[in-house]
């Protein structure tokens, strides 16, 4: 493709250094907008203009649900991802948190 | 949601991000808007055959209008370009009401109105960060630039370089159109763009707009083609390519980024009269989607039109198809196969395999262009694309004055 973004693929092909784990409590960054596409969501971080692309619809929907949810898990099962695939979905948030498209919650950060 | 949602549900859950993209989108990643055909250079390769203001350019209302339209879909930043944008005298409000309505812009300039007063508004908070700034250097010697862009453009690129700088603008980027030329002067544009905090941009030579007059001169050589990929593969973390050599990626490994084409799956162009192309590399009538002033907005030429429609249908790939390369190669540009009057479902004519070489000397018929705002009588800025070079060794100088054809003396010409 010609002049794309830096874009960065949700290819999960490298392990994140930030860790989401299902009991705690996460939310979408203020910053980041969410683009509803065929395949889930782009998202546009409007602070250091990185694309990621959600390639889910489900994550979409567990992202979005974050901030009213106490935490992840509850998240996941309100969006009724079977438990069989929270493992991966914690995975691509962890990729989306260390993107800095979501925040954790948890006092003391952001 | 949108008027393509039946394609949705037909379309297959999964797969990779690239088969994904090659359905189409609700809406571009990748935007180029040409505010204007007016420039003040000449440049040999024009993309978009600039030159001369067409009378029917956007108004500044209209293109507030599109900036609203674009802020509604979700479009977070747009590619400007021209012709020279920052000619047309709306072009800072232009700007400012795009970074106010949540609509990042990049631009592409030659630097010619990049004052020291207009690096301080860039570099200001007005402009929040969400604006890019692309000088255009095809060259990094005055020598090899110019002879492309024409007289005195490497200076007023540096100036607007310094200005930028100077100004406190961070991360400026340099963008260089790969030649024939200036393959060999990688490493020099690299040391260009630390010298002023910028960083370097390289993108790839099609025969778009003027580009096709002068493609076979400035496209590089088979070798150079190498050279480029080796250099790519070994500062890739540090410059930008706009994806944009993913034929490349047939030497071996695939280079960072997007491959494939986006035209008119994620890619699109907005040119200066509202004319919605499949691709800035592609302004032919063959690509020609729609207007968004006749045809009901940019939305709906961007997710209703028979073209874009064709173009996110599955493709054949012809000859392409049986190349182990073809996953990472997808067959390379559509605009540089239609320009140089191959097949669109054949090999990229600067294939690195070498399938291109053989296309170009088969039977082809390079199309005409359909638009063309070239200026009709050059102006001072036109490049004069003269190489001097020494008189061959082998040189034998004429022993006498040619001979006239009208010479009447019989013996005129002969020598004892
Ligand atoms: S036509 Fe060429 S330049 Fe345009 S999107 Fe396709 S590959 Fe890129
Ligand atoms: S034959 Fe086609 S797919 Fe293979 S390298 Fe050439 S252009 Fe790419």
């Amino acid at each position: 493709m010609s002049t794309a973004a830096t874009a960065t693929v949700l290819e999960a092909d490298h392990a994140p250094r930030v860790e989401v784990r299902l009991e705690d409590g996460w939310r979408l960054n203020p910053k980041v907008a969410l683009r509803p596409e065929p395949f889930g969501a782009l998202a546009y971080h409007f602070g250091n203009r990185r694309l990621s692309f959600l390639r889910r619809p489900e994550l979409v929907t567990v992202v979005r649900a974050l901030a009213g949810a106490p935490d992840v898990r509850t998240a996941l099962a309100d969006a009724g991802v079977p438990e069989a695939q929270w493992a991966a979905f914690v995975g691509a948030l962890s990729t989306l948190a260390e993107s800095d498209m979501i925040h954790s919650r948890k006092e003391g950060q952001q | 949601m949108t008027i393509t949602a039946p394609a949705h549900d037909a379309r297959p859950k999964g797969g990779s991000l690239v088969d994904q993209f090659e359905l189409g989108l609700d809406a571009p990643i990748c935007l180029t808007w040409e505010l204007t055909y007016a420039c003040n250079l000449e440049c040999a390769h024009c993309l978009s055959s600039s030159g001369r203001r067409d009378p029917r350019e956007l108004s500044t209302q209209q293109c507030e209008a599109v900036i609203d339209e674009l802020q509604r879909m979700q479009v977070f930043y747009v590619n400007i370009g021209g012709g020279e944008p920052t000619i047309r005298p709306d072009f800072w409000h232009l700007l400012q009401y795009a970074v106010d309505h949540e609509v990042g812009v990049k631009f592409s300039t030659n630097g010619v109105r990049l004052t020291p007063e207009r690096a301080g508004f860039l570099a200001s908070p007005a402009c929040n960060g969400y604006v890019d700034v692309q000088i255009s250097l095809d060259g990094a010697t005055a020598e090899v630039n110019d002879y492309v862009r024409g007289p005195g453009s490497y200076d007023t690129a540096l100036a607007a370089l310094k200005n930028l700088q100077d100004a406190g603008f961070k991360d400026a980027k340099i963008s260089v159109v790969c030649t024939r030329q200036n393959i060999g002067q990688l490493d020099e544009f690299k040391a260009l763009a630390d010298h002023y905090g910028a960083t370097l941009r390289l993108t790839r030579l099609r025969p778009s707009g003027r580009g096709a007059d002068v493609w076979d001169e400035l496209h590089p050589l088979p070798e150079q083609q190498r050279e480029l990929y080796d250099w790519l593969m070994a500062h890739g973390e540090d410059v930008l390519t706009g994806d944009s050599f993913f034929h490349l990626a047939a030497f071996g490994e695939a280079l960072p980024g997007l491959n494939l084409c986006g035209a008119g799956r994620v890619v699109c162009l907005i040119d200066p009269i509202g004319d919605v192309y499949a691709c800035p590399f592609a302004i032919h009538d063959n690509f020609l989607a729609g207007n968004l002033l006749a045809d009901g907005g940019f939305r709906e030429v961007w997710q209703t039109s028979q073209l874009f429609q064709e173009l996110r249908a599955p493709q054949t790939s012809g000859a392409c198809t049986k190349c182990e390369f073809f996953d990472s190669c997808r067959g390379g540009c559509m605009a540089a196969k239609f320009f140089t009057g191959l097949p669109m479902d054949g090999p990229d004519p600067e294939c690195v395999q070498g399938y291109g070489e053989s296309a170009l000397a088969a039977d082809r018929s390079i199309p005409a262009a359909s638009q063309d705002h070239s200026r009709t009588a050059p102006g001072r800025n036109q490049p004069v694309m003269l190489t001097l070079t020494r008189r061959p060794d082998d040189f034998t100088p004429p022993t006498s004055a040619p001979v006239s054809a009208c010479a009447e003396n019989p013996l005129a010409g002969f020598t004892p």
